[in-house]
C-alpha cells in the first residue's frame, strides 16, 4: 500500500491514447461471483431499476443500463449474472458466456468488462478472475468493499495486483458509491486494452487447483492481507440455525410475513380505496350523465381501481421478501427449509422461488434459473403458481368477507376470517406438494441434485435497493392496471352495454354478455355458479383479480364504492358450497395469461404451460365439484 | 495417508479438517472447489438444518451450506487427530 495511498486506482502502465470515437466502447459487461455487490454497482452507475439482493444468484435475467463517457456518449452497461466460474454450469452461467462471446440474441458483443470482486474474499474471487481476463478484452477490475477490508484490518497493493493481472485495477466501495469514478474513466479512455494476456493466466484457466494456486500466489505477491470476519454473521447463525430455535424462528419470520400483509396492508389498501373512490366520485360528478360516462366510471375507472385497490399489500409482500432476501435471512431459511422439500424432491434452493410466488408467480418462475437441475427447475415452475399469489387476495377477501361472519378464535388476533385465509394458503401450498411429488416420482424423476448453497455475510438492507424494487414492482403492476385489466374492463361494459336496442343499451340479462354466461353455464352449475360467476370466470382468465371488476359491473354495481353491496349480492346468488367451491377453484385454477407467459419464455416450449393449464383447470374444477357436493351436503 | 482420512459428513460441529480428496461428479467438484473447496484447505465444521442436513461449513472465509450426500464424498484429515499422532 505505498503509491497507491493517494489514489486507489492502479494501472499496470499508462492508458492508451484516447481512441478515435469509432473505436470507443459501445457496450461494456458487469460480471462477477454472486455477493460481490455486482447489482448494487450497477444501481450506482446507472440508478435504472433493478433488484439487488446478497443471496447467490438472485441476479437472474440480465440488465441493460446506459452511462455516458466524458465525450458524452452513451455506453450501454449489461449488468450479468452472478456466477463463480465461466464453465457454463447453470442456466446463469450459459447466459454470462453467451453474452460475453456475443451470442446471445439482441445483446451485442460487449466492448469491455468491468469485473467486480469481492475485495474481502479476494484468494477464492480471483479465480474467477483469471478466467475473464483469459476472454481477452479490456478488463476493469474492481475491488469492492474495500471499505469492509480496511475496517476489517485486510489490505491489499494495487499498483501490485494490476501488474500481476495485467489490468487496471480500483478498490471500490459500490454501496456508498466511492471511487466509482474510475469506471467513468476505463470506459472513456478505453483503459488499458487486454490485447496481450499475462502468459501465465492463459495455462491456468482450465484446471481450478492450478487458477486456485495461481490465485493465491497473486494475492501474496500484491501483499493482500485478508480481513478477519465481522463476527456478526457467526453469532447470527449461531441463533437462527440453531437446533432447536432455528426452526423457531422459521415459522416466526414466516408467520410474521402473512400477519404483517393483512395487519398493516389490509388498513392501507382500505385507506387507498377511500382515496381512488374519491377521485372516482369527483370525476364522475364533472360529467354529463350518459353512455360516456357509464363507460369512463362504471367501466374502466371502477373496473381498474378495483384491483388498483391492492397495491399496497402486494407492495409490503415485496418489501418483507426483499429485506429477508437483502439482508441473507433467507439464504438460512433455504438450510432449515431443505429437510422438507426433499421430502417433496426437491432442494432448499426452491424455497426461494415458492416463497416469492406468495408474491406473484411471474418474479418467481424468473427466480427458479438459480436451481441448476433443469428437471428440479421444471418441477418447481410447474407448482409455483399454487402458491397464493397477492392476486387470490382480494378475490379471496371479497368471498371470505361475504359469506364468513368474523369472531375471536384466538383473542383478538386470530378470527375466523384469517383461519379461513390461513386454509385457503395451506390448500395451495399442499396442492403444490401433493403435484410435486407426482412429477418427481414420475416424469421429472431425476438423482437428488447436489444441494450447494453460499450463505453470505448478514448485511443490512439498504433504502435505496428496497426502494428501487418497490419503484420496479409499482411500475409492472400499473401497467398490468393499465393494459391488461382497463381492457378487460372496456370489452366487459361494450359486452354489457351490447346488442343495442333502438339505440338503447339492452337490460343485463339480454346483453351479450349474459348469452356468453348462459352459454358456459351447463359446465359449472354443478359447481354451484350461476352464470355471472361464469363469466367472471372467463374475464379472470385475463388475471385472477379481474372476476371482482366482473362481479361489480355485472351487478350493476360499482365496486369500488359499494363493496358491501356486492358482498351482499354475491350472497344472493350463491350458496355456502357454491362459495367454498369459488375459492377452491380460484385456489388451483391456473388464471393469469402473465404466468402462462413467463412458463413459457422460460421453459422455452409451449408443452409446459400447456400442460400446467389443463392440469390446474382440471384439478380446480374437480375439486370444487366436489367442495360443493360436500358443503352442500353437510351445511347447505 | 488416506488411511487416516474420514469423510466430512461424519465430523461435527467446531471440528476442523484438510480437506484431501473430493470423490463427486466433475461439475460438482468443480462447482465446489470454485466455493474454495480445494484439496488443502481447511474446513471448519459449522452449524446445520434441522437434523443435521444440510451442514454449514467455512472454508476460507465463506459459509457453504452442503447436503449430506455431498459431505459424505469429500475425504478429510481431522486436524486434532493429525496434531496427535
Amino acid at each position: 500500500m505505498s503509491a497507491c495511498c493517494d489514489s486507489n486506482v492502479a494501472a499496470p502502465a499508462p492508458p492508451a491514447d484516447r481512441l478515435p470515437s469509432s473505436l470507443a466502447f459501445r457496450t461494456v459487461a458487469i460480471i462477477g461471483p454472486p455477493n460481490s455487490g455486482k447489482s448494487t454497482l450497477f444501481n450506482q452507475l446507472t440508478g435504472l431499476r433493478q433488484k439487488v439482493a446478497n443471496f447467490p444468484g438472485v441476479t437472474v435475467e440480465h440488465h441493460l443500463g446506459y452511462i455516458r463517457n466524458a465525450a458524452g456518449e452513451e455506453v450501454a452497461l449489461i449488468d450479468l449474472p452472478g456466477v463463480y466460474s465461466l464453465t457454463p454450469k447453470s442456466e446463469d452461467e450459459r447466459v454470462t458466456v453467451d453474452v460475453l462471446n456475443g451470442r446471445m440474441d439482441g445483446t451485442p458483443k460487449p466492448d469491455a468488462i468491468v469485473l467486480i470482486l469481492d475485495a474481502t474474499n479476494l484468494n477464492r474471487h480471483l479465480v474467477l478472475a483469471a478466467r475473464v481476463i483469459a476472454v481477452g478484452l479490456p478488463t476493469l477490475v474492481l475491488l469492492n468493499m474495500a471499505d469492509s477490508l480496511k475496517a476489517q484490518g485486510g489490505g491489499i497493493d494495487v499498483l501490485a495486483l494490476a501488474r500481476e493481472l495485467g489490468t487496471p485495477v480500483a478498490l471500490v466501495s459500490a454501496s456508498k458509491g466511492e471511487g466509482l469514478d474510475v469506471v467513468q474513466r476505463f470506459i472513456t479512455t478505453n483503459g488499458q486494452p487486454a490485447t496481450t494476456i499475462i502468459p501465465v493466466i492463459k495455462t491456468v484457466t482450465a484446471d481450478v487447483v492450478r487458477c486456485r494456486e495461481w490465485a493465491c500466489t497473486v494475492a501474496e505477491n500484491s501483499s493482500y492481507r485478508k480481513p478477519i470476519p465481522s463476527a456478526w454473521t457467526r453469532r447470527i447463525d449461531s441463533l437462527v440455525l440453531d437446533k432447536k430455535y432455528g426452526p423457531i424462528i422459521f415459522a416466526v419470520v414466516v408467520v410474521a410475513v402473512f400477519q404483517c400483509i393483512f395487519s398493516f396492508g389490509q388498513p392501507l389498501s382500505d385507506l387507498f380505496k377511500t382515496l381512488l373512490d374519491a377521485i372516482g366520485s369527483q370525476v364522475g360528478s364533472l360529467l354529463p350523465a350518459g353512455l360516456f360516462r357509464s363507460l369512463l366510471i362504471e367501466g374502466a375507472w371502477s373496473g381498474v381501481t378495483s384491483v388498483l385497490v391492492f397495491l399496497p399489500q402486494i407492495l409490503l409482500l415485496f418489501l418483507v421478501i426483499g429485506i429477508l432476501e437483502d439482508s441473507g435471512y433467507l439464504a438460512r431459511a433455504a438450510v432449515i427449509a431443505d429437510r422438507t422439500m426433499k421430502n417433496v424432491g426437491l432442494n432448499g434452493k426452491s424455497f426461494i422461488p415458492l416463497l416469492s410466488a406468495y408474491a406473484c408467480a411471474v418474479p418467481a418462475i424468473m427466480a427458479t434459473r438459480t436451481i441448476e437441475d433443469k428437471r428440479d427447475r421444471i418441477a418447481t415452475i410447474l407448482i409455483a403458481p399454487f402458491m397464493t399469489c397477492s392476486a387470490r387476495l382480494p378475490v379471496y377477501t371479497m368471498i371470505i368477507a361475504a359469506f364468513i361472519p368474523q369472531h375471536n378464535l384466538l383473542g383478538p388476533f386470530f378470527g375466523s376470517r384469517a383461519a379461513a385465509m390461513l386454509g385457503l394458503y395451506v390448500i395451495g401450498f399442499l396442492a403444490a406438494v401433493f403435484t410435486a411429488r407426482i412429477l418427481k416420482s414420475s416424469v421429472l424423476k431425476s438423482k437428488d441434485s447436489p444441494f450447494i448453497l453460499e450463505l453470505p455475510p448478514y448485511r443490512w438492507p439498504t433504502f435505496r435497493s428496497l426502494g428501487l424494487r418497490l419503484v420496479d414492482r409499482s411500475k409492472a403492476f400499473l401497467v398490468r392496471a393499465g393494459t391488461v385489466i382497463l381492457a378487460v374492463s372496456l370489452a366487459l361494459w361494450a359486452f354489457t352495454h351490447l346488442p343495442l336496442h333502438n339505440g338503447q343499451p339492452p337490460q343485463i340479462q339480454d346483453s351479450l354478455v349474459a348469452s356468453v354466461g348462459h352459454f358456459i353455464e351447463p359446465a359449472i352449475r354443478p359447481l354451484g355458479f350461476d352464470w355471472k360467476i361464469g363469466v367472471g370466470l372467463v374475464t379472470s382468465v385475463a388475471a385472477r383479480e379481474v372476476i371482482i371488476s366482473t362481479l361489480g359491473t355485472l351487478n350493476g354495481i360499482d365496486p369500488a364504492s359499494h363493496a358491501l353491496s356486492l358482498q351482499q349480492a354475491l350472497h344472493s346468488e350463491l350458496t355456502l358450497g357454491g362459495a367454498a367451491a369459488l375459492l377452491i377453484f380460484f385456489a388451483f385454477a391456473m388464471q393469469c395469461t402473465s404466468t402462462l407467459a413467463v412458463v413459457r419464455r422460460e421453459t422455452n416450449s409451449w408443452k409446459w404451460p400447456a400442460i400446467q393449464f389443463t392440469y390446474m383447470t382440471v384439478l380446480a374444477y374437480v375439486s370444487a365439484l366436489a367442495t360443493n357436493v360436500v358443503v352442500t351436503r353437510f351445511f347447505g | 495417508m488416506s488411511d487416516d482420512a474420514v469423510r466430512l459428513a461424519d465430523l461435527s460441529e467446531g471440528e476442523h479438517a484438510i480437506l484431501t480428496e473430493l470423490d463427486l461428479p466433475h461439475q460438482t467438484a468443480e462447482h465446489l472447489m470454485c466455493l474454495g473447496f480445494i484439496p488443502g484447505v481447511e474446513i471448519t465444521v459449522g452449524k446445520s438444518g434441522p437434523g443435521g442436513d444440510p451442514r454449514v461449513y467455512n472454508v476460507d472465509g465463506s459459509n457453504v451450506a452442503l447436503r449430506r450426500d455431498v459431505s459424505l464424498n469429500l475425504s478429510v484429515l481431522p486436524k486434532l487427530w493429525r496434531t496427535q499422532s
